[in-house]
């Protein structure tokens, strides 16, 4: 490992896209790109105090996981507005080709269960790191993540599962 | 290296598109720039000897690399030397950009820009404010700068100061040449300081 770290330009072209699923599987299209923006911002500001050498997509999770909680918050805050009325937002620019269904199977999910599964099953990272990250043990973890898993697989259609 | 699960189809291999991926990066680099948390900005241009890196503080100009310096590592030390928090940013490099394709075109002399020197300390920096004084087209041997520098011993310390000016062409070092007339070396090959020196027309020796 090398003892220096590597220029920031590196962390979001190896890490970004990683980052971006992640956030729009805990927080859907809507909220995702303000998530990925604001967990980005803040990695660059903490970025020269990292150890070299650190597990820099964990770390990265884990101030998106931070970030996420911040705007699971405020939209419990949000008044509940009917679909039709929702104001008009910057559509994601890819949304067509996303696979909608899955991502609002997701969203139906318990927030634990639903960080559990993105951060084991989007992230890769192994259940230890996913229950360091969200508190409890890394049994509980597991059983977050597969419970999501069986309720992902009813809700979600068979029909598209490969 | 991430085992496949296989329950959830497509949700950890969804494609991000680039039109995405430029918008959050945007989006990224202004607003570091406005929390002032965009400490180098660095992008890559086209030149007629090869591509260059420039880098830039919020001070100015830092750094500019031939190709032949390895762009990725010329970033690793500036992430070890200055700071890491270091992102594609062309807008910085705007006016350096528009103003080496002048200079490669032949449409300017001499360049206007905000230095930052923070890498060429002491007096390797005292020569580099030498090499500024030198013309377009003109050329000076490493003597004359050592002696002009205030150091006439330190012929070879004149040397090592433009073999590792780290802003070459805005610092013009090909300008310098040995004492017999020769071209000595340079940072990105003797071809480049040849092509330079020509293209600029070199009219005299002193």
């Amino acid at each position: 490992m090398s003892a220096t770290l590597p220029p920031f330009e590196e962390i979001v072209s190896t890490h970004g896209a990683t980052v971006l699923r992640v956030c729009r599987a805990v927080l859907g299209p809507i909220d995702a790109e303000d998530a990925w923006s604001e967990t980005f911002l803040a990695a660059l500001r903490a970025y020269p105090t990292l150890r070299p050498g650190s597990n820099v997509k964990a770390w990265l999770v884990t101030i998106a996981h931070r970030k996420a909680i911040d705007q699971t918050r405020a939209r419990a805050r949000r008044p509940l507005l009917p679909v039709s009325s929702l104001p008009e937002r910057a559509a994601p620019t890819e949304e067509h080709r996303w696979n909608g269904e899955l991502w609002a199977a997701m969203q139906a999910l318990p927030f634990k269960q639903r960080v559990a599964v993105a951060y084991h099953y989007v992230a890769g990272m192994p259940y230890a790191e996913v229950a360091a990250l969200t508190g409890g043990s890394q049994d509980a973890a597991r059983r977050a993540a597969s419970d999501g898993i069986a309720t992902l697989r009813k809700t979600y259609g068979e029909g598209s599962a490969r | 290296m991430m085992t496949r699960h296989g329950p959830l189809p497509a949700i950890d291999e969804e494609t991000i598109d680039e039109e995405t991926k430029r918008k959050l990066h945007d989006r990224l680099v202004r607003e570091a720039q406005t929390a002032g948390l965009l400490d180098v900005a660095y992008r890559i241009i086209d030149s007629p000897v090869g591509s260059l890196l420039l880098a830039a503080t919020t001070k100015g100009l830092v750094r500019l690399a031939y190709r032949c310096e390895d762009h990725e590592k010329v970033l690793e030390r500036l992430a070890r030397d200055l700071s890491p928090r270091i992102l594609h940013a062309p807008a910085r490099l705007d006016t350096a950009a528009k103003q080496l394709d002048e200079y490669f075109a032949g449409a300017r002399h001499d360049f206007d820009l905000s230095v930052d020197w923070s890498l060429a300390r002491g007096f390797r920096h005292l020569v580099l404010m030498r090499l500024r004084a030198i013309g377009y087209g003109q050329t000076v041997n490493y003597a004359a700068i050592a002696a002009a520098a205030g150091n006439p011993k330190a012929v070879r310390a004149v040397g090592t100061a433009c073999a590792t000016n780290p802003i070459p062409v805005v610092v013009p070092c090909h300008r310098v040449v040995r004492s017999d007339g020769s071209i000595g070396q340079y940072v990105g090959g003797v071809e480049v300081k040849r092509a330079l020196l020509t293209m600029e027309g070199r009219r005299r020796t002193l």
